[in-house]
């Protein structure tokens, strides 16, 4: 009694979105090009859109990483912006080390802030930064071991919704009071600043400003390319199940916390990603990105633009910076009430985000 | 047949010095349908949290086959070949009834392993298979979110079909459905059984009876009387307990 | 004062006889300087206070000798008679010169002489003095010194130098009194000064170790004892703001996160009562205790706003409530900056909270500290009592435990909702009264609390406020014990790290709601 069961087409809101992304990332590749035109040239680009934009992308990649664990897995993490900043850190000390005797002390091989401090040698976990692999590596690997002992720890003990939220958060603003401190290496209250070159390119030329560009959007469409193949396959519908019931998917036989760890660490890696991409762009980094608002203000861009849809992630990112750009240099006491807005509003008349409003303004004039 | 028999002996459940279970003891032989019956209270949904990991008992010794379950997650005694379907219908909302089943279907359950997975030809017709069974051809590709109350029930049914346990837990099933349905549920029920051990919990008495199968009374955490529908209907110390209040 | 003064002089002994000593030891000033210094000696040995402002006019160059010999103290314009006080006409009068040998000799009697002072201030520096001098000479000036003082802060200064000064006798019976003292005080410096001694008279080395053992023993409990304090005191805080969450969060499952924002604006309606009751004068000196009940309505009235305009439509969405909370929070807290400015607000301590206070031990504690202790106790009292005998606390009870059949039994869940949860924001309000008295007032006040009220209430057990008492106390304890060994930023990792071990034992809190009820 074989019945034939076929797969459902996709619909056509899928393919809407599919499009528009494609539009939008070559609109985005071309940028840098039209940059490069002669300033009076009708379609020239200031050098202000190519690095504002070149930063929303690595915060399109965070947005993309939030919502894998919030949008799928259901993680509510309130200190994503932790796992951003140590990819930061993790690229800023190679930046650091790629200074050598360039710094304002002129020591061959110790940062400035370290000859400052009193420092004598490297510490031990500032060797090997000087090599890029190995910072890359370390870019992933750091968020990715935090996430794995946070994460391990508190699914292990079945702490869900509000309590990971705040667990997550209180992570992030351990971290902040972490760094601030001097004796931790990391520069304290400073951070890292005054990078000088990447890969051989110079920091600040045009070239490089492309080319961090084009790094990024690399990166962020490889990441949503990887985060949509893996929700399209069964572990992205055990993370479906997982969020709506948990305890469900446990009776089924699935080990939910290793599920959860395996998505969180994933996201956090995707995060730190983010991060290293984003500190030669803007050229500085300091315990400021642990600052529980950072992570929060990521959640928001996920929640505007629809929370379990990856391309809504992308949007709500890009289009709550732009806004955020836009206002505060037009009326920046006035931004801090529209964000606070955006949550109330996002949460009360669009649980689905924009994506979710598109959804429904093309079903009611298809009815 | 070689399956494995469910162990219980002497298992106590306290919960802030209220006995939940009261030193139950209780065999389920390979193969067997065991209806359990009793009044609210009685400690029946308690027994199976208590065999599927969900509660751990203050005393006492739950085995299946010669596993130790007190020892044992959820996960692991579901892999186990242990399935439970609950009082109250939990299916996935957002995932269609294809993709509930698809989940269900016995495979391996690691990150990895679901990352892999591809549906073969096989699990596609098993799955197609069950949701006939079930009845549910026609709304495959609906979310489960928007099936009635009864398809809800099916669907679990299904899931646990599909899951192809060697025990199952069967809580409440027919509640909410009507005569017709709550006939099949019967039939299907004493169907499974033979090749595996089912376990219902049931309210009504019809239903066990048409089951026609050992009856287990529970009363206040323990076992009270245990026979065929008629004998327990007949003990005098079921009688006190389902009218003397 | 002057009352002081009199009971001192009731003190004196052979008042008579040592008021004629008195008198015939001053004309000895105003004469060559071998005389100079006969006076002033026998001056400094009569211990009379009134001879201090006398040889410090002699000192400083301002006693005049009148055209009838009497003594004159010039000051400024005007001059006085020395011995009484009256005004004098200083017109004939010549300056009476001293060379620096009498200088010298009138330092020394100074110093002593400032031991009888009327001036407890002048009194308490005499003591340092002579505790740093260290000499034998010195005791029997001390010992009468003590049997005059009844400060009891003074008395302790004079008996560590009576103790430093025996110790610094020639003979060990007199050494041996001093180590006892001294062992008896149980402070650094004496402490300090037993370690001195011991290299000098290697004789009582095993007396002076143990004595020094001794007061490392006392300092010790004090020392914790000071540390305990400073816990329960962080603690309290921590009660206080966590307090509120406990019912909103605790009680009703309601994650707030513009909790700190309520908190907040109780420290900004301390700040604008002051302001407002600065013009009545009848009221101003009791706007902090005012602003308790304003603070509460304050916050309580935002607090119903909120839940009745935002809150309720997302019962059962705890994740989306944490987030439409959260930018409320950050509205009221733009709000306030744009309203009162980003800067720190200032809200004085009335008197009666300043200052501190000295406990067994020598363990002193700061009165603003000790009032917001008993402060927090009894908010929580009053929370009880509001929870377990009220007719609104059985309502929110019965509500939170079974909604539907609360509602079935003709209760007005919606109503006790709202009141619930103003309630519990009324409580971070009068928190917020608390902490304008030992924190900066400013916008971002709640920010800091919010994460570790949401802690103690986690670490105590939801639902329990008992466990939010033990929670805040214990966590504020374990802060203060740690940050001497980590520094204060480490110790709140180390906690917030040991918060999140504790859950993994025991996932439900110190105080757990246990059965079935707790499993849903």
């Amino acid at each position: 009694m074989s019945v034939a069961l076929s797969a459902p087409p996709p619909s056509r809101l899928r393919l809407g979105l599919r499009a528009g992304l494609g539009v939008a990332v070559l609109l985005l590749a071309a940028l840098p090009t039209l940059n490069a035109l002669p300033a009076d040239h009708a379609l020239h680009v200031s050098d202000f859109i190519v690095s504002v934009t070149g930063k929303w992308i690595c915060y399109a990649i965070l947005a993309l990483s939030l919502d894998l664990a919030w949008g799928y897995a259901g993680i509510l993490s309130l200190g994503h912006g932790a796992f951003f900043a140590l990819g930061g850190y993790a690229m800023g000390m190679h930046l650091m080390r790629l200074i050598g005797p360039r710094g304002a002390y002129g020591h061959p091989v110790l940062p400035d802030f370290m000859v400052f401090l009193g420092y004598t040698d490297l510490p031990w976990f500032w060797q090997g930064f000087q090599y890029f692999p190995y910072a890359m590596l370390m870019v992933l690997l750091v968020p990715g071991a935090l996430a794995l002992v946070v994460g391990f720890l508190a699914f292990r003990s079945r702490i869900t919704g509000v309590y990971l939220s705040i667990l997550t958060q209180a992570m992030t603003y351990a971290l902040m009071l972490a760094f601030f401190r001097n004796d931790m290496g990391f520069g304290g209250n400073n951070g890292f600043t005054d990078f000088k070159e990447l890969l051989g390119m110079p920091l600040g030329t045009p070239a490089a400003r492309a080319m961090l560009f084009y790094a990024s959007l690399v990166a962020l469409v490889g990441s949503f390319l990887i985060c949509a193949a893996l929700t399209r396959t069964k572990y992205g519908r055990v993370l479906t199940a997982i969020r709506d019931a948990e305890s469900r998917a446990r009776f089924l036989g699935y080990d939910t916390t290793q599920h959860k760890l395996f998505a969180f660490v994933l996201s956090a890696m995707l995060a730190g990603l983010a991060g290293a991409l984003y500190v030669p762009q803007v050229g500085i980094i300091n315990p400021g990105e642990f600052s529980p608002g950072n992570s929060i203000e990521a959640v928001i861009w996920v929640a505007v633009g629809g929370r379990g849809t990856l391309a809504g992630a992308v949007l709500g990112a890009f289009s709550v910076n732009a806004l955020k750009t836009w206002l505060t240099s037009a009326a920046p006491d006035l931004w801090l009430f529209v964000l606070g807005g955006l949550f109330v509003a996002v949460t009360l008349f669009l649980p689905r985000g924009l994506i979710g409003l598109f959804d429904r303004l093309r079903r009611r004039r298809a009815s | 047949m070689t399956g494995r028999a469910l162990y219980l002996d002497g298992v106590s459940v306290v919960f802030d010095g209220f006995r939940a279970l009261n030193n139950l003891s209780l065999i389920v032989e390979p193969g067997e349908l065991r209806a359990v019956i009793g009044p609210n209270g009685a400690g029946k949904t308690t027994m199976m949290d208590v065999i599927t990991g969900k509660t751990r008992p203050t005393a006492g010794t739950v085995r299946f086959g010669d596993t130790d379950l007190t020892r044992l997650d959820e996960p692991s005694i579901a892999t186990l070949g242990i399935g439970r379907k609950f009082q109250k219908p939990t299916v996935f909302d957002q995932l269609t009834v294809f993709e509930n089943l698809e989940l269900a279907l016995k495979a391996p359950r690691g990150p990895i392993a679901c990352v892999k997975w591809h549906l073969s030809g096989e699990a596609r017709d098993r799955i197609a298979q069950v949701t006939e069974e079930v009845g549910l051809l026609a709304r495959a590709h609906d979310p489960a979110g928007i099936l009635s109350h009864g398809q809800r029930q099916w669907l679990e049914i299904g899931m646990l079909l599909a899951q192809d346990p060697e025990l199952l837990l069967v809580d409440e099933p027919v509640a909410g459905m009507t005569d017709a349905e709550t006939e099949h549920t019967a039939a299907m029920l004493v169907g499974i059984a033979g090749t595996r051990s089912v376990v219902v919990v049931e309210h009504d008495l019809e239903f066990v009876r048409a089951l026609g199968r050992r009856v287990t009374v529970l009363h206040e955490g323990s076992v009270l009387s245990e026979g065929s529908i008629d004998h327990v209907q007949n003990d005098p110390r079921v009688i006190e307990v389902y009218l003397g209040r | 004062m002057r009352l002081l003064f009199l009971f001192l002089l009731l003190l004196v002994p052979a008042k008579g006889r040592a008021q004629d000593a008195f008198g015939a030891a001053l004309p000895g000033l105003a004469g060559g300087f071998a005389q100079q210094v006969e006076a002033a000696e026998r001056l400094g040995a009569l211990g009379d206070p009134r001879a201090v402002p006398i040889l410090r006019a002699l000192y400083d160059g301002r006693l005049l000798r009148g055209a009838d010999g009497a003594l004159l103290i010039r000051d400024g314009e005007r001059a006085t008679v020395a011995v009484t006080g009256a005004a004098a006409d200083a017109a004939e009068a010549e300056q009476v010169r001293i060379n620096n040998r009498v200088r010298a000799v009138l330092r020394g009697v100074l110093g002593r002489l400032s031991l009888v002072s009327s001036d407890p201030a002048e009194r308490l520096a005499a003591a340092e003095a002579v505790f740093r001098s260290r000499t034998a000479e010195n005791i029997p000036l001390l010992e009468a010194a003590l049997a005059r003082e009844n400060s009891a802060r003074i008395r302790e200064r004079l008996e560590l130098a009576l103790g430093a000064s025996r110790l610094a006798a020639g003979d060990d019976a007199e050494r041996r009194a001093g180590i006892v003292a001294l062992s008896a005080s149980a402070s650094t410096e004496a402490r300090s000064v037993l370690l001195e001694a011991r290299a000098a008279v290697p004789a009582l080395s095993s007396e002076i170790d143990a004595a020094v053992a001794a007061i490392d023993r006392r300092l010790a409990v004090r020392r914790a004892a000071e540390t305990f304090f400073q816990g329960l005191s962080l603690g309290s805080v921590l009660l206080l703001a966590a307090l509120g969450l406990a019912v909103t969060f605790g009680v009703m499952g309601v994650i707030n996160m513009a909790h700190g924002e309520f908190v907040m604006l109780g420290a900004y309606t301390t700040f604008v009562m002051q302001e407002a009751l600065r013009g009545i004068p009848a009221l101003a000196p009791w706007s902090l205790p005012l602003s308790v009940p304003a603070a509460f309505l304050v916050a309580a009235a935002c607090g119903a706003a909120m839940e009745r305009g935002l809150i309720r439509h997302l019962y059962g969405r705890p994740l989306e409530t944490l987030l439409l909370t959260f930018g409320v929070g950050m509205m009221i807290q733009q709000a306030v900056r744009l309203v009162f400015g980003a800067q720190n607000r200032e809200v004085s301590s009335p008197p009666w909270m300043q200052g501190t206070l000295e406990l067994a031990f020598g363990v002193t504690v700061t009165q603003n500290r000790l009032w917001i202790l008993v402060f927090s106790l009894v908010v929580l009292g009053l929370t009880v009592a509001a929870i377990r005998l009220t007719r609104f606390g059985l309502e929110m009870r019965a509500v939170t435990q079974n909604r539907r059949i609360a509602a079935a039994m003709g209760i007005r869940t919606g109503r006790v909702d709202a009141f619930t949860f103003a309630f519990g924001s009324g409580i971070a309000g009068i928190a917020g009264v608390a902490l304008s008295q030992i924190d900066n007032v400013s916008p971002n006040l709640g920010t800091g609390y919010i994460i570790d009220s949401f802690m103690v209430v986690v670490f105590g057990g939801v639902g329990s406020l008992a466990g939010t008492l033990v929670g805040a106390m214990s966590l504020g304890v374990i802060n203060k014990v740690l940050e001497p060994y980590a520094g204060v930023v480490l110790a709140k990792v180390f906690v917030l790290v040991a918060i999140m071990l504790f859950i993994q034992r025991r996932p439900r809190g110190l105080f757990a709601l246990k059965g079935r009820a707790a499993e849903q």
